[in-house]
């Protein structure tokens, strides 16, 4: 199994290496999205540090979701999914190796968009260990319940569309989740830091769910539908 | 012994049913060629053997296994070739080879040498996918499958965008892993490209196949419903 | 609830005494939750005639929660290989169908009550909250399963989001509800304890005549998939045949058929070979 994810993870970074689509597409979408948000609040500089937690993660399920479809994509061009299966890959290899890179992608799309954050918001980066947790847990998170939805749309007719609408509600415990924690690392909120690790389980507990979901019927959704 | 054993076997896509009861035998080291018009059900009866097409009644033995319930322990030994290539067009042909290849845990420089079998120099092995032509492209798909060494080749039109030198290179390619007792299952719609290669043909039509029995003879297994016969006069 | 084991191989059709009992019933006590509720049970001392929302809104929630409860636990038992069975799946869908209606209705009461009580069609009351995203996921099930035609493949891809979900649904109750307590939020539903006498019947009628409602209505969606199976099942042994009788055509017939054109027929054969296969390049490409 993890000597097959690794392949798989190789190979999906190296594709991204060669084609360069999350650097040249998602990561400037994202900054966008960012950009949005501002002339939403209207330049409410308070109010923008303030949200500045829940607009980012919101930024990183944005970048998150062409990241996964991408994924798939590379996988639906040429047939290559009748490939894979026939290869004799563990489907949780398959499931942890494309997990592994577009978590990978997802850092470094939330490493330029908390330099966004800062510059365009204002906010001060605060509370190292709480922050850099949650960030890791919650993009493993999108990323895992990302490549479980996303296996299951890929041979559908209607996938564009499906895969958001199963996506959206499903992640809404992380933007819940990660706003609070990093509220708290942020000293955004008022209650005591030991909140934010409260959240900072909840997050593990998500991510928990569909990393061994995944593991668990990766193989039978790619096999049986 | 057999490579694949097929009895009364029946698939559908949705309701449309793709097999409608096949009888199919294949010796191990055999060359098969499967020819029909389009439609007739040959990449159906390849996906099956394969496993990628479950089958909702008959029996299928393939390599001794069941295709779909022992799918993993037998997709390493089988190598499928689709309509399309299954190559990212991002990597170079060698990436693609060499995923390939480590993936069935084959030896090392067993990519490099595959494209050479092919016609595939250092060059063009360097070349992202994308850039190569269409028969270029085949090729590097069949490398990747030359690469893994597998007991069953099952290939869908493989001669398809080749040139006349290609065809022939394919062909001493497939006798001679039939030498080594790989079997061979070739579709192809053309009369002259597999029947040349094949040891056997067996035709395909309305997902049914004639000749699929090893013993000479209509095979007694096979359905010959009455709208057969009643469409044939129809026809006639 | 009972299925005979006769049914199991071949769907039938059953339980019509049954259905129709459910049926009437769910009418009768519906019709007196009404009447009870809006002209017998008096207005409340302190919320007047908005009382009379308690005698929709949680039975219809608790509804949607069993609706949605029942789909889990068919998709778990339908998962787990000993318990499999098309039966199971029928009933995730019935109770995935009857819960994302109530929840809607959940959704648009709880709403009006909102507005009646605190002048807001919408506040961030946790169970609101959940219920919303509860919708929103049962709209992506539902999605799902009219997106795969295959009803193997449909089946296990439904099952396995339905228990995703679920799991997921646990995330989002302690989210939400730690969320809200951060805010000093209100929350809407806490038991009443001056809720008494007809209002407390009707309260409980409007239990009963749901529950009755849900039953009936989840039976009715079984049976219905009953009836799709069946049809495609019939439909499976017409498409069958025709499939075989392309291979009727001359030019690939055996031996046995006779030729009664003579040496010209292999000319016809040839052509009316490829006469089908045209017709049939959109299979193939069913077939990826």
């Amino acid at each position: 199994m993890w000597h097959d994810a690794l392949l798989v993870a190789a190979k999906d970074l190296r594709i991204e290496r060669r084609s360069r689509v999350s650097l040249n597409q998602v990561v400037p979408y994202a900054l966008m999205v960012l950009l949005l948000f501002g002339f939403a609040f209207d330049q409410d500089r308070s109010l923008l540090a303030q949200a500045a937690p829940g607009l980012f993660w919101l930024a990183v399920v944005f970048a998150g979701l062409p990241a996964v479809q991408r994924s798939f994509a590379i996988e639906a061009a040429d047939g290559a999914s009748d490939n894979m299966r026939m290869s004799g890959l563990d489907p949780a290899g398959i499931f942890l190796g494309k997990v592994a890179a577009i978590t990978l992608q997802l850092f470094v799309i939330e490493a330029i968009l908390v330099g966004g954050v800062v510059v365009l918001f204002h906010s001060r980066l605060a509370g190292g260990a709480l922050l850099a947790a949650t960030t890791v847990i919650s993009t493993a998170g999108v990323a895992g319940a990302g490549v479980a939805y996303g296996a299951l749309s890929v041979g559908l007719r209607v996938r564009e569309t499906l895969l958001p609408l199963l996506l959206a509600p499903v992640l809404a415990p992380v933007v819940l989740a990660a706003t609070q924690a990093w509220r708290s690392a942020l000293g955004l909120s008022t209650t005591s830091p030991g909140g934010g690790w409260r959240w900072f389980g909840l997050l593990v507990a998500f991510t928990g769910v569909y990393l061994a979901g995944g593991v668990l019927t990766f193989g039978t959704l790619i096999e049986e539908t | 012994m057999l490579a694949v054993r097929f009895r009364r076997a029946v698939a559908f896509a949705g309701r449309y049913p793709l097999l409608a009861g096949v009888d199919l035998d294949i010796q191990a080291g055999e060359i098969v060629a499967l020819r029909g018009p389009n439609g007739a059900g040959k990449t159906s009866l390849l996906r099956a053997i394969g496993g990628l097409l479950p089958l909702s009644s008959g029996e299928a033995t393939v390599l001794g296994l069941d295709p779909v319930a022992d799918a993993r322990a037998l997709r390493r030994r089988i190598g499928l070739l689709g309509h399309r290539n299954g190559l990212y067009d991002d990597l170079s042909a060698l990436e693609n080879v060499r995923f390939a290849a480590r993936v069935a845990g084959a030896r090392k420089g067993a990519a490099e040498v595959a494209l050479e079998r092919l016609g595939l120099g250092a060059r063009l092995g360097a070349m992202p996918v994308s850039r190569l032509s269409a028969g270029q492209r085949r090729r590097v798909a069949l490398a990747a499958l030359l690469a893994r060494e597998p007991e069953l080749w099952l290939l869908d039109e493989p001669h398809a965008g080749l040139d006349a030198t290609h065809r022939r290179l394919l062909d001493d390619l497939l006798l001679a892993a039939s030498d080594r007792g790989a079997t061979v299952v070739v579709a192809s719609h053309e009369a002259t490209t597999a029947a040349a290669l094949a040891g056997r043909t067996v035709e395909v039509a309305g997902g049914t196949v004639t000749g699929g029995l090893i013993e000479a003879g209509p095979p007694p297994g096979t359905p010959r419903p009455t709208a057969l016969v009643e469409a044939s006069a129809y026809v006639a | 609830m009972r299925y005979s084991k006769a049914s199991e191989p071949g769907p039938a059709l059953g339980h019509q005494h049954l259905r129709r009992a459910l049926g009437w019933s769910a009418i009768v006590t519906l019709a007196l939750t009404a009447w009870w509720g809006l002209l017998i049970s008096p207005p409340d001392v302190v919320q007047g005639q908005l009382v009379r929302i308690l005698y929709l809104h949680p039975a219809v929630a608790t509804m949607c929660y069993a609706g949605f409860g029942l789909c889990t636990l068919a998709s778990l038992a339908w998962l787990w290989s000993r318990t499999r069975s098309r039966r199971w799946d029928r009933l995730a869908v019935a109770g995935a169908e009857v819960g994302s209606v109530f929840c809607l209705v959940t959704l648009v009461t709880g709403s009006i009550w909102g507005r009646a009580t605190w002048g807001v069609w919408w506040t961030w009351d946790p169970r609101l909250t959940l219920t919303a995203i509860l919708f929103a996921m049962s709209l992506g099930y539902l999605a799902l399963r009219r997106s795969i035609d295959n009803s193997h493949a449909r089946s296990v891809a439904s099952s396995v989001v339905a228990l995703l979900m679920a799991l997921t649904v646990v995330v989002d109750h302690y989210a939400t509800s730690w969320w809200n307590s951060l805010h000093q939020g209100t929350t809407l539903w806490k038991p009443d304890p001056t809720v008494h006498g007809w209002q407390l019947a009707t309260m409980l009628l409007s239990f009963l005549a749901f529950g009755l409602l849900t039953a009936w209505v989840v039976l009715h969606r079984y049976q219905l998939e009953v009836l799709e199976d069946r049809y495609e099942q019939e439909g499976t042994q017409v498409a069958l045949a025709a499939r075989r009788s392309e291979a009727a055509s001359p030019g690939l017939a055996g031996p046995g058929q006779p030729g009664p054109s003579g040496p010209g027929s292999d000319l016809t054969g040839a052509a009316t070979r490829d006469e089908p296969s045209t017709a049939k390049t959109p299979s193939e490409l069913g077939a990826r």
